[in-house]
């Protein structure tokens, strides 16, 4: 059986890219899984549409937080406008993985945050 | 003699899977090929509904689901027949006792009483009775070892109602639910007791006229019985002063346009066509589990969780905490434990690449996690067709998981 867990999932979860917390964000999201108690907020600075700066934190399993990283990636310099069109099928396609129905929540609640993060701002 | 892998040859799942390492009994057994051939038996020669029928199939259908309400009642010691309901599952009869009789019974400023260990079918009912009845919600707490503290003077003339779990769904736990209905009784005679029994009726031998209680809820589907079968027990006086929890076919005596009478417990709360297939099956699961003898069970149980701890100590000491008591004789067979730094569903995800099932996340323990302080759990658990090998397996996984996750 192949696992879901390549080299590039594990390399995110021991060292994630854009961890951590932005003094003043323009905006931030936060949610939580209640079924496995994942938590993800992300704050972003957002600056003439476009995302200046984006960070993440939280705690959660190695898919959601590959998949934040991923994410936070993907979005740097790029217009919010484009960033709200992302769906799953993108987010599943950078993680790169197949991924079944039980963790899904996990792959995709980072993406939630993001949109919710990036909605917010003027 | 007590025999794993012969029993192993008693489940099917093993012959399709036979590389499967099953630890998850906790959230539903794996059923003997004799509940199998039951289900089909019924569907293959009696496939009528029960009690109208004036021909022979329906009258052997419902023969055969009379004999397994007498098979049950047997089981658990009832009085007689009549103090067995055939429900959906536990979540079910625990709402109608806290539906057919809660609702009348509770008053303004009373008491609901209930351990922060409960699953959320014997929580949620309750708070939400208490909320909508403006009585008080009233928890116990657990100690370091997974064990309920109930302070002195906790119980009172107030304490209208009392919802216990007998073995702890995450904990293991074994309460001493016997000593504890006594002491509420004594407290307050009339104290309704209702015991959530689903994690406990696998593994231990219960006699409810020994406990004290005056209603048991448990499932089919965690005693190597059919799925969508859940058995409410309640003691027969109090049962007939009851209302009625759903209204409809099987359960009336005499409907008119102005008014309708009602039949005797147990009809009374089993409206509509129960889940005939599942009922007939149930009395196989019993008789198996009778032939194997629950001082078996629970010595095999005993010997496989004292295993399944010390190899987790010796091979991660510090590194996991598992949660609960830590002699195995006060636990039903189930091993909750969180391995520092990782993940519940990263862990089980690893496991499951080896076939090996276990339950990661609250297992709908959501108030119990909190006290704990952990957001999700990985939860091992085990019955007679697991051995040891199942845990050296399972010991295996865990360490390839420490080794993938850790490892920098």
């Amino acid at each position: 059986m192949d696992s879901i867990y390549k080299e590039i999932i594990l390399e995110y979860y021991k060292n994630p890219k854009n961890y951590g917390r932005i003094k003043k964000p323009t905006s931030s999201a936060f949610l939580a899984n209640p079924l496995c108690g994942d938590k993800i907020r992300i704050d972003v600075i957002l600056k003439k549409g476009k995302v200046r700066e984006i960070k993440f934190s939280g705690d959660g399993c190695a898919i959601s937080q590959a998949s934040a990283s991923l994410l936070t990636e993907y979005s740097k310099q790029k217009k919010a406008t484009i960033l709200k069109k992302i769906g799953p099928k993108k987010v599943l396609q950078m993680l790169g993985i197949k991924i079944g129905p039980a963790r899904l929540k996990c792959a995709l609640l980072p993406l939630e945050v993001f949109k919710k993060a990036i909605s917010k701002t003027p | 003699m007590f025999s794993v892998n012969k029993i192993k040859k008693d489940f099917p799942v093993f012959k399709n899977h036979p590389k499967l390492v099953y630890l998850d009994s906790a959230a539903t057994s794996l059923k003997p090929r004799g509940v199998i051939v039951k289900l089909v038996e019924y569907y293959e020669k009696y496939p009528a509904n029960v009690f109208r029928g004036i021909y022979k199939i329906s009258e052997k259908a419902t023969e055969e689901l009379e004999e397994t309400r007498k098979i049950v009642a047997d089981f658990i010691g009832a009085k007689t027949p009549k103090e067995v309901i055939f429900t959906r599952n536990t979540t079910e009869s625990i709402n109608l006792v806290s539906y057919a009789l809660g609702e009348k019974i509770l008053r303004k400023g009373d008491e609901v009483a209930l351990s922060i260990a409960e699953h959320h079918s014997n929580f949620v009912p309750w708070q939400q009775l208490a909320k909508k009845n403006g009585a008080v919600f009233k928890i116990i707490d657990v100690n370091e070892d997974g064990k309920l503290i109930i302070k002195k003077g906790f119980f009172s003339r107030k304490t209208k109602i009392l919802a216990l779990t007998y073995v702890s769904n995450v904990l293991g736990t074994i309460n001493p639910i016997k000593e504890i209905i006594k002491l509420a009784k004594s407290e307050n005679p009339g104290i309704i007791t209702v015991i959530d029994a689903a994690q406990a009726i696998p593994h231990l031998k219960i006699d409810v006229k020994k406990l004290g209680a005056d209603f048991l809820a448990f499932s089919s589907h965690k005693m190597l019985g059919p799925t969508g079968l859940g058995i409410l027990w309640g003691k027969e006086k109090i049962l007939q002063e009851m209302k009625p929890f759903n209204f409809g076919g099987e359960m009336v005596e005499e409907v008119s346009i102005k008014k309708t009478t009602f039949k005797e417990p147990p009809l009374k709360f089993e409206a509509g066509t129960p889940d005939i297939a599942g009922i007939i099956a149930l009395k196989e699961a019993i008789r198996y589990l009778s032939k194997i003898g629950f001082k078996n069970i629970r010595r095999h149980e005993i010997e496989i969780t004292r295993y399944a701890m010390e190899r987790m100590l010796k091979e991660f000491g510090e590194r996991i905490k598992i949660f609960g008591p830590k002699d195995p004789r006060d636990r039903g067979g189930i091993i909750s434990f969180a391995l520092s730094g990782l993940h519940p569903h990263d862990v089980a995800q690893i496991l499951d690449e080896k076939n090996i099932c276990v339950r990661a996340g609250h297992h709908c323990a959501i108030p119990l996690h909190k006290r704990l302080g952990v957001p999700a759990t990985t939860r091992a658990s085990f019955y007679i067709y697991n051995d040891k090998k199942d845990i050296d397996k399972l010991i295996l996984g865990l360490k390839k998981a420490w080794i993938l996750f850790t490892k920098k």
